[in-house]
């Protein structure tokens, strides 16, 4: 910039009252006092999780996670049947909610159908979400049992001879339990790979199509792995909140002590033992309940971990 | 108006009376233009004018606007590109497109250039294809040793350079180009005027430019596109359409002239 002699050059400051500067510096050890408050928290929760765990784990020690003894009478405790029950629910949930929760979401990120009809069905799709657990659970009890156990026992009747199939059901049992929760995580997928099938950027579609793909093509070998990290982002959520889903799950599962390899069979899960027993239990049995909140936590941190590592190791490319 | 069509060589696309609508906006009027095979062609004009659109009618693009209308005839190797019996997948693999962005798909750069041939299950050695289609976009020295890293970590020349290998691969008759340098600094667009030259050799090149000297250097002929505003909209049109050399240095219409001299409205 040329400045002639006789120019006087303005000052850029702005003149700032202290007020105005002393705002400035609350207003950062406000926020950052918030931030670490959520991280105290956490950190809170589990060292005291973890202290009232410790006479459990020094007691049962692995074979908690192994064995299928819930016994309070003679203080013998241990989880394997729930551990067993979170993961069988959640992944029949996935099984049954990942195919149809991308197909939705691919549905609705097209335009398959008009704006006008579109909007409204995501917006419903969104609602299904908003339906309190205890709500789902009644649901289960009353309208999806009655007409699962006449399908199920059918099933049992033809394909009895596969394992998974083997007893029949009496109502409430593991099958229904992974059904409503697919039901109730089939909104998170969807929502989340919609959101991320959207943000595809234009310019690949087009690429795709001008080099003479189809429409399906363009879906499933360009848009989708575009978006994967944000879908498998959404299988993770979906994942965390089946594993963690507590009262629909107690309400529909028949809360029995047993890991049976047919998901007709009545069975438990790690949130649904937790409410269940919390207000009779003390001594060494709150200890047992929180070594098994413990390996919940543990559950759903490996869950998310591996869900990073893959996706790193395809957005690496 | 003038819409002189080139009559000396057998024309590998042709337009005849085309009108282009979005809706019951008239989007460009009346072109008449045919496009000669092995040689650049050349689409100048003002912002709006519709060289785009014309564009990518060609290889039916523009179907996926969903108010996309033309109506006319616009023939490819003599037969109706908008005959019910033309498939639009098919069209678009004898006509390749480039375009204004470098637009390469999140992929190691050998299954960028492999994604094409892969859809047509392409026979052949694909080693051998990815590494002449490469060599074909003048790329292939500079990324031989990296072909499993992402096209995407490339600079804008070379994704650039990197699409027209991408086009290349699927063996199109004809490669159309939406401003394909517009995006790109003043050497890797050098880079790519060069590599223009080469292709014309194999390929018959329509290219958009918004760069006059790029159309008087790297073009055979040249189509100059104006717009008017007309009650229902502004419509575009072919003002004039001939050799490059005339277009710029004899050009028979005032609008080309005041536009190829920089006296534009």
């Amino acid at each position: 910039m040329v400045v002639s002699p006789n120019q006087k050059i303005e000052p850029m400051q702005r003149d700032r009252s202290p007020l105005a500067r002393n705002l400035d510096t609350a207003f950062v050890w406000l926020t950052g006092g918030f931030a670490s408050l959520i991280a105290i928290l956490l950190i809170t929760i589990a060292i005291r999780v973890g202290i009232d765990a410790s006479p459990a784990m020094a007691k049962f020690g692995l074979g908690f996670l192994f064995e299928s003894r819930w016994d309070p009478v003679t203080e013998v405790y241990s989880a394997f049947p729930q551990i067993y029950g979170t993961i069988v629910s959640s992944f029949l949930a996935l099984l049954l909610a990942v195919p149809v929760g991308i197909g939705v979401a691919i549905f609705l990120s097209e335009d398959f159908i008009p704006e006008k009809i579109q909007r409204p069905v995501v917006f419903l799709v969104e609602l299904l979400a908003a339906i309190p657990s205890v709500v789902y659970g009644l649901w289960g009890i009353f309208v999806l049992i009655p007409v699962l156990r006449d399908m199920g026992k059918g099933i049992h009747q033809s394909l009895g001879w596969l394992p998974f199939f083997s007893t029949s059901p009496s109502g409430p049992g593991m099958y229904v339990a992974g059904i409503i929760l697919a039901i109730m995580i089939l909104p998170i997928i969807t929502a989340i790979s919609r959101d991320a099938l959207v943000a595809v950027p234009l310019e690949l579609r087009q690429a795709a199509y001008g080099l003479g793909a189809t429409r399906w093509e363009t879906i499933f070998k360009i848009i989708l792995p575009a978006a994967f990290s944000g879908v498998v982002g959404g299988i993770m959520l979906a994942l965390g909140r089946a594993m963690g889903e507590t009262m629909a799950v107690t309400m529909v599962i028949g809360n029995a002590n047993k890991a049976s390899v047919s998901l007709f069979d009545q069975g438990s899960t790690v949130s649904s033992l937790l409410a269940n027993q919390f207000a009779e239990a003390s001594g060494l049995q709150v200890s047992s309940l929180m070594y098994a909140a413990i390996v919940l936590f543990a559950l759903t941190l490996v869950v998310n971990i591996l869900a990073q590592v893959v996706v790193q190791r395809v957005n690496r490319i | 108006m003038v819409t002189s069509s080139h009559p000396q060589i057998q024309p590998i696309l042709s337009s005849k009376d085309a009108n282009i609508y979005y809706g019951n906006f008239l989007a460009v009027r009346d072109v008449t233009i045919d496009i000669p095979k092995n040689s650049i062609t050349a689409f100048i004009g003002p912002s709006g004018c519709g060289k785009s659109t014309v564009l990518r009618c060609f290889n039916r693009l523009n179907d996926l606007i969903k108010t996309f209308k033309m109506r006319g005839r616009m023939n490819y190797h003599g037969q109706d590109l908008y005959s019910p019996e033309i498939d639009p997948v098919a069209v678009r693999r004898q006509i390749g497109m480039v375009f204004q962005k470098p637009n390469p798909f999140p992929k190691s750069i050998y299954d960028n250039i492999a994604f094409g041939p892969r859809l047509v299950n392409y026979k052949g050695d694909m080693d051998e294809l990815v590494e002449r289609s490469l060599r074909g976009s003048a790329l292939w020295d500079e990324v031989k040793d990296k072909l499993n890293e992402s096209g995407l970590a490339l600079s804008g020349g070379q994704q650039q350079r990197l699409c027209i290998a991408r086009a290349i691969a699927m063996q199109p008759d004809v490669i159309l180009m939406d401003e394909p340098c517009s995006a790109l600094d003043p050497i890797s667009t050098l880079k790519v005027e060069d590599l223009l030259q080469e292709l014309k050799e194999k390929y018959t090149i329509v290219i958009v430019t918004h760069n006059m000297q790029q159309a008087s250097r790297a073009s055979d002929y040249t189509a100059f596109f104006n717009v008017e505003q007309t009650d229902r909209g502004r419509t575009g049109h072919i003002v004039e359409y001939d050799r490059t050399e005339v277009i710029f240095q004899n050009p028979q219409q005032q609008a080309t002239q005041s536009y190829v001299s920089g006296r534009f409205g």
